[in-house]
């Protein structure tokens, strides 16, 4: 038994080794803490428990602590996770437990960093079209028409995808031309949408997708499925059936000639 | 550049180097095995790359009857043995002098290639990119899949429909394997078992493909208004979650087939007949 696995308190609590970044945009350096771990403890807690006894200038950013407002965003042991969602229980009480702001956007302090990259590209995609015809209150939809669109409902915004996604995390230079996992799924959602108007306004949500968004950098390695805390298949359900629905578009001389025969038809 | 957005050549470190984020010097801080996954994919990729690639040049020790192994069929050139009731097509004739396995192995390959499923384990496994979630991969400049010959991923569709026909002849195929050695129809041996157990998994792979998924009814609007379609999506969707699996366990199980074949034609041992 190890040192600190010996020194188990009354009520179950552990005093566990942390590591955190402190620092600007100037520069930092990772941080030895030790900290008193309770039972069921998160590793916001154990935050929040460093800001109160030892660290009162730690810049941290959260909100609601139960996993659905997406602030409290970071790397823990190098993977991208939401501080309020990783239990303790996950390590051994002999491991250093390591956390670093999201390494993919500038950082400001600490743990904060400034997101606004994902505000920018959120802008970038053209909002829902309503349809002409319906007025507000008028839209009826088959639940088996939205249920698609409905998981990607689910997002948080956390970033957590985009911070992942080796196109930008890798590639400063790519943040211009890449929209990200996020809101190419949000594109896919909208094309699914069963009362999106767009193609009446002549906006083609699929080939955009792939000319003004950057689709084709996704090479579909699935980290963004990987880290989602709200389990959304970004990559299968999302990003994939938009790449097939942009071959439709571009790459695949039958449907191109099928569409122009049906045009014709009609 | 596929969106019309050139990105500006960076100098100096970038990525999670970039002078804007964390500073931290680490590529990475992850603690655990992420190196596993991508090093056991690449070497069963290369273990199967290996293998297939001594079998498809071979030219030898493909047929056992009532056995064809599965690299060597459709026969398409007139060098193939000749399998009583099998699949000898001819179709390119007496000038191919090298081995038929070449002539069909190619839309297969080029259907797993493509594969939404195979392009992220050989990025991850062999080219690194990246290697692992959060882990920074070691190249300085990535386009992805928007320019050629990356591009040409898009065409996965097209191999997806070449794939169907193939798994149609295998399917024929394992129903000539419910004959015995003179061609007697009615016998089952361990062999048609081997052959049953891979075009079940062959088959399973095709349709879980995503493509497949598309063009049954992901390309649909509205799903209220093509309820078969819609069904059909469903089931294609709940084999799509296994794609990863089926593409795994078809891979080995079409290997396995062949080398049965191999040993059989080769004299190793006798098929054991069921009846």
């Amino acid at each position: 038994m190890s040192e600190r696995q010996a020194e188990q308190r009354p009520g179950g609590s552990y005093p566990a080794h942390f590591r955190v970044w402190r620092g600007d945009a100037d520069g930092g350096e990772l941080r030895d803490y030790e900290v008193e771990v309770h039972e069921g403890e998160v590793v916001l807690d154990i935050i929040h428990r460093l800001q109160a006894t030892q660290a009162p200038d730690l810049a941290v950013r959260w909100n609601c602590k139960a996993g659905k407002c997406g602030s409290c965003s970071a790397e823990i042991n190098g993977r991208p996770r939401l501080m309020c969602m990783t239990r303790m229980s996950v390590f051994t009480r002999a491991e250093t437990v390591t956390v670093t702001p999201m390494r993919t956007f500038p950082v400001l302090r600490d743990l904060v960093t400034d997101v606004s990259f994902n505000y920018t590209k959120a802008r970038e995609i053209p909002a829902f079209v309503p349809p002409a015809d319906l007025g507000p209150g008028e839209y009826r939809m088959r639940q088996e028409d939205v249920n698609r669109s409905q998981e990607f409902r689910k997002c948080i915004e956390c970033f957590l995808c985009q911070n992942t996604c080796h196109v930008v995390r890798d590639h400063e230079e790519n943040k211009d031309a890449f929209a990200g996992p996020r809101f190419l799924m949000r594109i896919a959602e909208l094309d699914m949408h069963p009362l999106d108007a767009a193609p009446a306004l002549g906006l083609d949500r699929r080939r955009t997708a792939q000319d003004g968004h950057g689709l084709g950098y996704c090479n579909i390695t699935k980290c963004c499925t990987e880290v989602c805390p709200e389990h959304i298949k970004i990559t299968d359900n999302a990003l994939i059936p938009l790449k097939e629905r942009a071959a439709d578009r571009k790459y695949d001389p039958l449907v191109w000639l099928g569409n122009k025969i049906r045009r014709r038809t009609e | 550049m596929a969106t019309g957005i050139e990105p500006a050549p960076q100098s100096g470190p970038t990525g999670v180097r970039d002078a804007s984020r964390a500073a931290i010097p680490a590529r990475h801080l992850r603690t655990d095995r992420w190196w596993l996954a991508p090093a056991g994919t690449a070497a069963g990729l290369l273990a199967f790359v290996v293998y297939s690639t001594w079998r498809a040049f071979a030219n030898a020790d493909y047929y056992h009857a009532p056995y064809v192994s599965p690299f060597y069929s459709p026969c398409l050139a007139a060098n193939c043995h000749p399998m009583r009731g099998g699949p000898n097509w001819e179709v390119f004739g007496s000038w191919w002098g090298l081995s038929p396995a070449l002539l069909i192995l190619i839309f297969p390959l080029g259907f797993r290639l493509t594969c939404y499923y195979y392009r992220k384990a050989y990025y991850r496994g062999f080219w690194a990119s990246p290697p692992a979630c959060a882990v920074a991969e070691p190249h300085r400049r990535y386009t992805g899949e928007t320019r050629f010959p990356l591009i040409l991923q898009n065409v996965h569709r097209y191999f997806f429909y070449f794939a169907v026909l193939v798994a149609g002849v295998l399917t024929y195929d394992t129903v000539l394997t419910f004959r015995d050695d003179h061609y007697r129809w009615g016998h089952m041996g361990l062999g048609s078992l081997v052959f049953l157990a891979n075009i079940v998994l062959i088959w399973a792979y095709t349709l879980s493909c995503h493509s497949c998924r598309h063009i049954v009814g992901g390309r649909l609007r509205h799903f209220s208004k093509h309820p078969v379609r819609y069904r059909l999506w469903g089931w294609v969707s709940t084999l799509n979650a296994r794609h990863m699996q089926l593409a795994w366990a078809s891979l080995i199980s079409v290997a396995v087939a062949d080398f049965y074949v191999f040993l059989l034609a080769g004299g190793a041992f006798e098929d054991p007949r069921f009846f």
